[in-house]
């Protein structure tokens, strides 16, 4: 029978592929933010498995957050990245040094 | 049994896709990868029974922010090949960190199943009552308890809108817009002439 172990198992998974994600592509931002969206995904299946096993409601109402804030993020970053890429014509990670962070 | 087939099926597919997003060549892919997860990531909530947030998750992800990132990528004139130096030279590091995460993650994993982790029970406030179906009761405990948490979310969504349009509009110069201010102090004495022509001359203008 399937229990939550599955359900985290795969979860852990998808958000480690998600961190390799991010470390496999530095140089490109879109596939950086696509990596976030897996994190979150893994998350949220995270959150489903845990309210659906426990038989609590309030996961799924958190699930729905964190859908609302990927949203925002991929939203914003994709805004920020089509300006930057007006601006200077790449989007390369460590060419971004203006601020000089 | 069809059950268990389906959990296997779906998992095994969802991480396939996820490993296919961050492993694919060219950023098209990557995104559509990426909605082939999404998809199946809603087949495993719909096979626990929270179908709301699996439809949910079909909507926003695959209709808006897949979509999202499929335009961003095709209007970016990006050298992508470039992007991808350095891919080999990470490659050692990054399978290092992700086992050694994935190796945490288990670890405690084990430790909560063996009974070393108490992680408490629910209180039973916001379990589904019986007999109601699961949007009816998500619906119940998003605009009641969770009101206010529910508008601010909406007003997180509302900041990211107007950051977004903010962020990308750009006043473009050599358009001739519509100047409403000239056009209603525009009066008809300064707009229109009253000429006699003589006839065969023509009307100077």
């Amino acid at each position: 029978m399937i229990g939550i172990e599955h359900y985290v198992v795969v979860s852990s998974i998808l958000f480690v592929l998600g961190v390799l994600g991010i470390f496999l592509n530095r140089k490109n931002v879109i596939v950086i933010l696509m990596a976030i969206e897996l994190i979150l995904l893994a998350v949220n299946i995270n959150f489903v498995a845990f309210s659906a096993f426990l038989g609590d409601l309030t996961g799924q109402i958190f699930a729905m957050f964190v859908l609302t804030v990927a949203a925002g993020e991929a939203a914003i970053g994709l805004a920020i990245l089509v300006i930057y890429f007006r601006g200077r014509g790449t989007i390369a990670v460590e060419d971004v040094n203006r601020m000089k962070g | 049994m069809i059950h268990i087939i389906a959990f296997y099926l779906f998992a095994a597919m969802v991480i396939a896709s996820g490993a296919c997003t961050i492993l694919a060549r060219n950023p098209v892919h990557s995104v559509l990868w990426l909605i082939l997860a999404f998809f199946n990531a809603a087949a495993l909530m719909v096979l626990v029974g929270a179908e709301f947030i699996a439809m949910l998750l079909v909507i926003v992800y695959v209709g808006a922010i897949a979509v999202l990132f499929l335009f961003v990528v095709m209007m970016l004139d990006i050298d992508f090949a470039e992007l991808r130096a350095g891919f080999v030279r990470n490659f050692p590091l990054g399978i290092l960190i992700a086992v050694i995460l994935l190796a945490e993650i288990v670890l405690g994993l084990g430790a909560y199943r063996s009974g070393g982790i108490e992680l408490g029970s629910p209180d039973g406030l916001a379990a589904t009552p019986v007999g109601v179906s699961n949007i009816e009761a998500i619906g119940a405990l998003l605009y009641g308890r969770y009101l206010f948490l529910f508008e601010a979310a909406g007003i997180i969504l509302l900041v990211a809108m107007i950051g977004a349009i903010v962020l990308t509009h750009r006043q473009r110069g050599g358009v001739r817009g519509q100047n409403i201010s000239r056009q209603i102090a525009r009066r008809p004495e300064e707009a229109t002439r009253n000429v006699k022509p003589e006839s065969g001359k023509g009307v100077q203008l």
